[in-house]
């Protein structure tokens, strides 16, 4: 009876190669069709590559279950004598070359296109970091970080999932719709990998090098992805969200973009220049070290031994005031420890430092203020 | 030839192994290395495993529930690394001290005293890879395969530790390689010339080529890394000067070929089964003879197919694409001389068998994925998603894995003298098939869907299928814990088994009683095509 069953787990195999795909669109178990000319190559061409495994799975193995059947010792198949053959030898190796050549032919051509990162119209300059990324709006002189926004209570099981738990960013790749994006994609750190499935596109992000990517998305809409380089801890914590708009929607986007970052400007002036007070710069510490330095140095302070330093009765945050404020803003270069002068504004990094040189018992009772924070940089 | 020949009637033939723990510190005897090895493989096979029974249950539902992403990048990255180095090879060492001599006709390997530095390296090497999990800041944790610069300037403290023991694990496959091409060379029956020999040595004699060529580069890799993190080099660094790119060339230049390491053997053993069940000889050796050695040569050619979203150049990318789909043609034909070599034969189907049929459908179904990750366009949607797991856990399962246990079954009788249970082997054979593919079919479609590979919590739409696949992952290795009770009371209880067990089985080692005396042919036994 083994037999049987052989055969029959055989056809539930192949039924479920066959099935599943077909029913897949819905329940995304199969590659997305995706909105760009290239994404609707590529799944083509993973379709036909996909079929004519098929086909030559139904052959070769029907053979091999059909011989299983018949020619068991069981049935009384006497074993014949044959075993080699030179001409049969030549055939099933040219037929498998004959397919392989016309599957490389397609398989040329789309990726000659995917290659052409000419005559862009919009260039954006993608960079990983651990564990968010940065996006620059190379023509616009816009530039922002998109850090996983799903709270830690989700990840922790104390709150229900979202729906798009943990593909959800706070602030989204904004994309025109139509226009031929280029993409430049390096890294601040480690490697890591730059992948919206529904682009098709997918290109490691290489600290030290730029590489090149483009897409044209044919409908506006929101496409997830995630970092697909192991980069480190939170590496499955660092998704993409690209928002297609159209071209009217993307320019208002641009130019109310534009307006916010003045707005900010001044806001950072005068949030320079306000009397803030010791309490004020520890509330606001407390929700930046939150956002920005608890993923390594841990929310306790304690960092992880050995890897991220603690915070904690750490000689530099308990130490020299100016020291513990060049490495927050320059980092350490080589290590995790990103210089956060550019990511942060000179109230957070106030805040921040104000709050780590008081928080968890290292009660220093130093004040930081944004001004001290603006003379260094002013300095340099 | 000589020399081992006198070796073995000056002294050792006269009287029988050693007692006590000496015997197995102080053997050159092939059988007692190759029983060490192998049993030694073993306990990796169950360590690993319980990593990656820590990796299932952690992503059995959406969000962390046991481990800390550090820890679970631990779990991924020495689950890897146990698996390939300290499961698969060594097992393949073992089979190879085991059944190379007595199928060539020689009394032990050519190098005995290097064979036992071989294995015995080996627990020393592990037992440092294990340590690092208990040091400051953790084991390693960036994947099997260690991309430069998270292994090197982003690394814990233990990295050094690693770097030391994959040293010692490469000078111990060094060593097993070269013993194998003196024993395969020079120790042969007369009358075995080289197109005479039995395929399992002709994959292993080309798997130790493939051994010799890609280890150093591997100890050279581990070395640059060992330089840029303590004395200041910047091979691996972009600030430095250096590159990070050059690491994953040089470590698929190995890699590559590693992946055939693990599978040729597997294509010698699957070429006994076969045509013993089939009681009919394999169709078309030589051309087995030669799609082994041309599947060794393309392997140097394809690296760059680990690489493909790097940002290689176009030429590259098309060269890259075009050889790693040329190496689809020497496999099909080995899949259809298995298949042949069935067909019109008068087949029963006994645990090895079982495992073998197993092997040959699951390993192609493997052979399709990796057809279409060579396309390169595809690939930059299935690059280093759970597409790719999927795709190299059915070459290995099913593939490396299921031919060992599938050796195991068929050799057993000839290792202990003993018959293992045969009901037994069937309910193994079919707990493992059902937990295999429950584990890693479902793997497939939630790769094409858009899961990465190395996450510890995912996205809702892929929860259905991970919890599929956990609860198959817990039925396979449930089932290797059943393999080890049917391996001890095989060895235990078993029956006596007859010189040649097998109807259809053909080689010098059967003409061996059974168990095999402790030193294999002490004459050259007369061979006959
Ligand atoms: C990606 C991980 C990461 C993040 C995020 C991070 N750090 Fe660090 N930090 C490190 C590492 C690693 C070091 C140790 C660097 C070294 O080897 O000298 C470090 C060191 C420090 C030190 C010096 C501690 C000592 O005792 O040497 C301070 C202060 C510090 N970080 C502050 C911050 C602040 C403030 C933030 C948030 C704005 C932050 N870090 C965010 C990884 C990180
Ligand atoms: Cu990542
Ligand atoms: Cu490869």
């Amino acid at each position: 009876m083994v037999e049987l069953n052989l055969t029959k787990g055989y056809w539930l195999f192949i039924a479920l190669y066959l099935v599943v795909p077909q029913v897949s669109a819905d329940l995304k178990y199969n590659m997305p069709v995706g909105v760009t000319e290239v994404s609707h190559a590529v799944h083509s061409l993973h379709m036909t590559i996909f079929w004519i495994c098929v086909a030559i799975a139904v052959i070769v193995f029907g053979v091999m279950f059909w011989s299983i059947f018949h020619h068991r010792k069981s049935r009384g198949a006497k074993a014949a004598q044959f075993h080699e053959n030179t001409l049969v030898e030549i055939i099933w190796t040219l037929i498998p070359l004959v397919i392989l050549v016309a599957m490389a032919v397609p398989a040329t051509a789309t990726l000659i296109k995917m290659y052409d990162t000419s005559d862009a119209d919009v260039d954006i300059q993608i960079t990983g970091y651990q564990w968010k990324w940065h996006y620059k709006y190379v023509n616009d002189d816009i530039e922002f970080f998109s850090t996983l926004s799903t709270p830690a209570d989700q990840i922790k099981n104390e709150a229900p999932k979202d729906t798009n738990y943990l593909l959800e960013v706070d602030q989204p790749l904004v994309l025109p719709v139509g226009k031929k994006v280029r993409f430049l994609v390096t890294s601040n750190d480690v490697i890591h990998s730059w992948w919206v499935p529904d682009l098709a596109v997918k290109r490691d992000a290489i600290p030290g090098f730029i590489n090149e990517a483009w897409t044209k998305i044919e409908r506006s809409g929101t496409y997830r992805g995630q970092c697909a380089e192991l980069c480190g801890k939170d590496h499955g914590f660092m998704p993409i969200v690209v928002e297609a708009k159209s071209e009217q929607e993307y320019s208002a986007w641009v130019a109310n973009k534009q307006a916010e970052k003045e707005a900010a400007k001044q806001a950072a002036a005068a949030s320079a220049t306000k009397e803030w007070s010791h309490d004020e710069l520890m509330a606001e510490g407390e929700k930046v070290y939150a956002r920005i330095c608890a993923a390594c140095h841990q929310p306790t302070g304690m960092g992880i031994p050995s890897v991220f330093p603690a915070l904690k009765g750490s000689p530099v945050a308990t130490g020299n005031v100016q020291e513990h404020i060049n490495i927050v803003l320059h980092g350490r270069p080589g290590t995790a420890m990103q210089a956060f002068a550019q990511q942060l504004s000179t109230t957070e990094l106030a805040a921040v430092i104000t709050y780590e040189r008081n928080a968890w018992d290292n009660n220093t009772g130093d004040t930081v203020l944004p001004q001290a924070i603006q003379a260094v940089l002013d300095k340099q | 030839m000589d020399v081992a020949s006198e070796h073995s009637t000056d002294h050792d033939a006269h009287h029988g192994p050693a007692k006590g723990f000496t015997r197995w510190v102080y053997t050159t005897n092939h059988k007692d290395i190759g029983t060490m090895y192998l049993w030694l493989a073993f306990a990796m096979f169950l360590i690993g495993g319980s990593m990656a029974m820590v990796i299932r249950a952690e992503l059995f539902q959406p969000g962390l529930q046991l481990v800390q992403p550090g820890f679970f990048n631990q779990m991924t990255t020495m689950h890897g690394l146990i698996m390939v180095f300290g499961a698969v090879m060594p097992a393949f060492v073992g089979l190879a001290n085991w059944l190379i001599p007595m199928m060539i006709g020689a009394p032990d390997m050519a190098l005995p005293r290097m064979n036992n530095l071989s294995f015995w390296i080996l627990p020393f090497a592990f037992g440092l890879l294990l340590l690092t999990l208990f040091m400051d800041g953790g084991g390693p944790n960036f994947g099997w395969t260690f991309y430069a610069p998270l292994s090197t300037q982003y690394a814990p403290p233990s990295v050094t530790f690693f770097i030391f023991s994959i040293h010692l694990m490469g000078l111990s496959s060094i060593m097993g390689a070269i013993n194998v091409i003196a024993t395969i060379i020079n120790m042969r029956a007369p009358g075995m010339t080289l197109m005479k020999m039995p395929l399992f040595v002709w994959t292993w004699l080309i798997t130790a080529f493939l051994l010799l060529a890609a280890m150093p580069v591997l100890a050279g890799v581990v070395t640059m890394m060992l330089m840029d993190i303590n004395f200041g080099t910047s091979y691996f660094s972009a600030a430095g000067g250096g590159d990070p790119v050059l690491f994953q060339h040089l470590f698929w230049f190995f890699g590559h070929p590693e992946v055939y390491i693990m599978i040729l053997p597997a294509f010698g053993i699957i070429s006994h089964i076969v045509p013993a069940f089939s009681r009919k000889r394999l169709f078309g050796y030589s051309s087995m003879v030669y799609a082994t050695a041309s599947i060794a040569i393309l392997s140097f050619m394809v690296w760059a197919h680990h690489m493909f979203t790097v940002g290689l150049p176009l030429a590259g990318e098309l060269f890259f694409m075009y050889a790693t789909m040329m190496i689809a043609v020497p496999t099909g034909v080995k899949v259809f001389n298995w298949i042949s070599t069935m067909f019109r034969g008068s087949l029963t189907l006994e645990t090895p068998m079982l495992f073998a049929i197993a092997f040959i459908v699951l390993f192609t179904i493997g052979g399709f994925s990796g057809l279409m990750l060579a396309i390169s366009p595809a690939d930059f949607q299935y690059q280093d998603t759970y597409f790719v797991v999927a795709h190299f856990h059915y070459v290995l399962v099913p593939g490396a894995i299921f031919s060992i246990i599938a050796a195991a079954y068929f050799w057993l009788p000839k290792w202990c003298g003993r018959m293992y249970d045969e009901k037994l082997g069937k309910i193994h054979f079919w707990w493992s098939f059902v937990g295999l593919n429950l584990t890693f079919f479902p793997m497939h479609f939630v790769g094409l869907a858009g899961m990465p590979r190395r996450i510890p919590d995912y996205a809702l739409q892929f929860a259905d299928f991970n919890m599929i696949s956990s609860i198959g992952a817990f039925i396979f290795g449930t089932a290797q814990l059943f393999f080890l009770y049917i391996v001890v009371k095989c060895i235990l209880t078993g029956e006596k088994a007859p010189a040649c067990p097998w109807e259809g089985a053909e080689g010098l080692e059967w003409t061996l009683p059974s168990p095999a005396p402790y030193h294999s042919f002490t004459v050259p036994p007369k061979f006959e095509d």
